[in-house]
């Protein structure tokens, strides 16, 4: 029974830095109507940008994370702006290559830059862990923050979408992004407020992810984001909630799995239960079904 | 007689096929060619056919395969296996066995592909991608656990078991190793021939317009009577059993292969020749697959920079080649030519 | 007007007992379609509402009524694009009940589109042979292998595709792409490809929108002279009162969802109801 709770607890943990990703992939579907595939490769890069700051520079870890998410932000914009940008009214497939493009050119750029040797992430949030059942249980401080975190931002998205300007400006471009235009908002600034913040929360998943899986690659972004692209497609791409709800449940669904049923099918286990939701809830568990009008 | 528009095509096409075999044929065996290039032959062709392939189901049904490289390894393995034990059944002509090893790479992708098609062409879109990306994965994980040995004729399998009687054909996660290569270019570039038979033959049919009917308008397509869901998977299924074929071929071209070598990337490599050449123009797909497969080899002097430039490469080119202002600008330099590209881009 | 439109404008009208429009010499066939309390709910609202047809063997029809009054929504429902929620639709007699699209094409049934749905990057004859699907086949390895099955079944579709082309004399055209016909061609197109799956019903959505005058006066002969050749039943909506009248022998006006008239077109012209409907209460006083 303690366990289990471990490794629920753990799997909360996992699931809240994917649902961090999510939220980036979702945003920017939901606006953008596109698959970011170099979301997992911003996450990536925050990471390395942040082990640097604490590494070299000696900042401590939370002006290291402002840092990465600087720079994430930045970058971000500058994708969004050369790369995507001028493909606005290209085909989805044509947007998609180039979505990869980017994923290698990131990639191979941080090959250069700091090698394929890993690096190992330092435990920057480690000021000490809870002890529950006589020890038996142990949390760690990072598990704690990552949950804390998650929960600060799905709180803080929801209020900027719904309270603020721009929030709402960023709902009206999702849903008709030529009404939008005609209402005066200014859509092309809005889809890279859009990418800002998922790149900002990139980067701020990719120090959680790090801090709790301490082996930093050129490809370590590229798993954790295509398991959170499922997680967010899980919960009904282009839903903020639903983003949070399906990463939450693909980390538990995943450690769990790993645990009771086989360590090499957790990954393939996350996949199936993708599936088997899509089967029964084609748009995810809170997407809005679409019916074409004839 | 007056022939067929797509009759004449078909001819030109294995026309030009049958020249670049014959070309490259005498260059390695007068010996012309470079060895690292004569290294790279059976991987072309077998990219090949992987592009061909997706392109029926991308370019000409219209749907987003992200799962591709996937249906390959069940043709890999199963391929391998499949000669394994052909040899140990007394099938000792290793032409005959190579054959009949690709066509049971092809019958099992095949039935992978049923098995796959039919949860995934209920979906729609991106969803459909997703779940083909999934599916490509899920197959990734599942090989890694799988055990093949062989003792005498009796094949033996274990799930996440490496313990199991005989020599070990697949062994999990390490892969298929030592195994007897007996594919041939020759044999690779009749694969080619077969995949450009079936996919153009297909395409001019009648299960090939309805097929594409129901990629242009799938509302009027079900109008007209079309089983849309059955014309779809007829696509899929098509590609997953070329694509098990060419994986028969790659597995028994390699000393060891093992599961992880068809993740993902590999699955993107493929969607990546068929979208540079053209989505829904086979020749494109040729073209591009060929080409993109020796690239890296001759780029082999820039070693570290190699995958940079692909990348950089890749964004421009799909830059240039849609957005209206540069394509327009692009227009202006070079005067108009046949709209192949185009023709393909209406597709998606 | 030709003469053949005169004439039927001139037809006696007999209503059935209990449904209203049938042509006199359908009376004693089994009619092609009967709808009984068809309706459909979208969140609630009924966008069709107790809708009850009987369109006789040859007969024209025409749907009419306001904008959104749900008339291309009732051709989704007999197409069985949208799955009713109310009442039921015979189709010769045979029940629609849980059937698709492709089963109730199948059965008989055949419409074109009120927003042009042509396979735009194919050519006018690939069209028409994609309505031909299930008229004239072979098998798919019949295809990839090009066995005599496929020579035979292609040049029986040609031929077939020509001499239907050829009703709107657009034989010529067999071979230009169909996206980038005219308008009016495109409109044509659809009625070809849809006759090509061989209906017993031929639905028509808004056929004459677009089209000039001169168009709309050949269109109305055509449609006449498809029901004469073919033996088929034929329903239109259409805004084009003059095609309407001109055209149809029975009529059905629909208003929110629900039918407000049924008659012939002399009975419709000079119903209260129907010019409300269009047109506006009358002001008191």
């Amino acid at each position: 029974m303690v366990s289990f709770l471990r490794f629920f607890i753990n799997g909360i943990s996992l699931g809240s830095v994917y649902a961090i990703i999510a939220l980036g992939y979702t945003m920017v579907y939901g606006i953008a109507k596109m698959l970011n595939f170099a979301h997992g490769d911003v996450i990536m890069v925050g990471a390395y940008i942040a082990f640097c700051a604490m590494s070299y520079l000696n900042l401590p870890p939370l002006l290291a994370v402002l840092c990465a998410m600087v720079v994430c932000t930045c970058l971000g914009v500058v994708i969004e702006g050369l790369a995507y940008r001028p493909l606005r009214q290209a085909a989805k497939l044509a947007v998609l290559i180039t979505a990869i493009g980017v994923s290698y050119l990131l990639q191979n750029t941080a090959l250069l830059i700091w090698s394929s040797n890993p690096k190992v992430f330092p435990s920057v949030f480690n000021v000490g862990q809870i002890r529950l059942f006589d020890g038996n249980l142990v949390i760690s401080s990072e598990t704690i923050l990552t949950i804390v975190a998650n929960i600060v931002i799905m709180i803080a998205l929801t209020l900027f979408t719904s309270r603020t300007k721009m929030g709402k400006a960023m709902r009206a471009v999702s849903e008709d992004r030529g009404a939008a235009e005609l209402m005066g908002i200014n859509v092309n600034r809005t889809i890279s407020l859009t990418f800002a913040i998922g790149s900002a929360l990139a980067a701020i998943a990719g120090v959680l992810l790090c801090s709790s899986y301490p082996t930093l690659q050129p490809t370590t972004g590229s798993m954790p984001g295509i398991k959170a692209f499922t997680a967010a497609v899980f919960g009904g791409i282009g839903s903020i909630p639903g983003a949070m709800i399906g990463g939450l449940l693909l980390g538990i669904i995943e450690i769990l799995g790993k645990a009771y049923i086989s360590t090499e099918l957790g990954d393939a286990l996350v996949f199936a239960v993708l599936i088997v939701v899509l089967l029964f809830k084609p748009a995810g568990l809170l997407g809005k079904p679409i019916r074409e009008k004839v | 007689m007056k022939l067929k528009k797509s009759t004449i095509n078909n001819i030109i096409s294995f026309g030009i096929v049958i020249i670049a075999f014959i070309i490259c044929q005498t260059m390695i065996s007068t010996g012309v060619m470079k060895r690292s290039l004569k290294g790279q032959m059976i991987p072309i062709c077998v990219y090949i056919v992987m592009a061909v392939s997706l392109n029926l189901v991308v370019g000409i049904s219209g749907e987003l395969s992200l799962g591709h490289a996937g249906f390959m390894s069940i043709g890999v393995f199963s391929g391998i296996i499949g000669s394994a034990w052909l040899e140990a059944i007394g099938v000792t002509n290793e032409v005959v066995r190579l054959f009949m090893s690709m066509i049971i790479g092809g019958v099992f992708a095949g039935i992978f592909g049923v098995l796959i098609g039919i949860p995934v062409l209920r979906l729609r879109g991106d969803y459909l991608a997703i779940v083909t990306l999934a599916f490509g994965e899920i197959i990734r994980n599942v090989l890694n656990c799988l055990y093949f040995s062989l003792e005498g004729t009796k094949l033996h399998v274990s799930f996440n078991n490496p313990s199991i009687p005989g020599t070990i054909l697949v062994n999990g996660p390490n892969g298929a190793k030592d195994v007897s290569k007996i594919a041939t270019f020759p044999a690779g570039f009749v694969l080619i021939l077969f995949t450009l038979v079936v996919v153009m033959n297909l395409i001019n049919s009648r299960s090939g317009r309805a097929i594409m009917a129901a990629r242009d308008n799938r509302i009027a397509a079900e109008a007209m009577g079309i089983n849309v869901t059955k014309y779809k998977m007829m696509a899929f299924v098509t590609a997953a059993v070329l694509a098990g074929m060419a994986g028969a071929l790659y597995g028994l071209s390699m000393a060891t292969v093992t599961a992880a070598k068809f993740k993902f990337d590999t699955s993107i490599l493929v969607l990546v020749f068929v979208v540079l050449g053209g989505i829904g123009n086979i020749w494109g797909s040729i073209i591009a697959a060929a080409l993109l497969t020796v690239l890296p080899e001759l780029l082999r002097a820039f070693a570290d920079y190699r995958m940079l430039i692909y990348a950089i490469v890749l964004i421009l080119v799909m830059l240039v080649t849609n957005n209206p202002t540069m394509r327009a600008l692009l227009s202006k330099l070079i005067p108009r030519r046949g709209g192949a590209q185009s023709k393909g881009g209406a597709a998606l | 007007m030709s003469e053949t439109v005169k004439r039927r404008q001139n037809t006696k009208m007999v209503p059935a007992p209990s449904q209203g429009i049938i042509p006199e010499r359908d009376l004693y066939v089994s009619p092609v379609l009967e709808a009984r309390h068809l309706g459909i709910e979208f969140g609630g609202l009924k966008a069709v509402d107790d809708f009850n047809l009987v369109i006789g063997k040859t007969e024209i029809a025409g749907l009419i009524g306001p904008n959104g009054a749900g008339k291309t929504t009732v051709f989704n429902l007999l197409t069985k694009v949208y799955q009713p929620t109310m009442g039921s639709i015979m189709l010769n007699g045979h029940d629609l009940h849980g059937m698709n699209t492709v089963q109730a094409n199948k059965l008989g049934i055949a419409r074109t589109f009120q927003n042009i749905r042509l396979f735009d990057n194919m050519t006018v004859e690939d069209n028409v042979r994609i309505g031909l699907h299930n008229q004239i086949s072979y098998g798919m390895f019949t295809g990839i292998f090009r066995l005599p099955g496929y020579w035979k079944g292609e040049k029986a579709q040609h031929e077939k595709a020509l001499e239907l082309l050829s009703i709107f004399d657009m034989q010529d055209l067999a071979k230009v792409q169909a996206g980038s016909l005219p308008y009016g061609a495109q409109r044509r197109l659809e009625i070809v490809r849809a006759l090509a799956t061989n209906p017993s019903l031929l639905l028509l959505d808004e056929p004459a929108a677009g089209m000039n005058p001169h168009e709309t006066e050949e269109l109305m002969n055509n449609i006449a002279k498809i029901r004469d050749q073919f033996q088929i039943a034929i329903m239109l909506i259409e805004h084009d009162m003059n095609l309407v009248m001109g055209v149809c022998e029975g009529i059905c006006v629909l208003n929110y969802g629900r039918i407000i008239a049924k008659g012939t077109p002399d009975e419709i012209q000079s119903n209260p109801t129907v010019i409300e409907a269009y047109l506006g209460k009358k002001k008191e006083g």
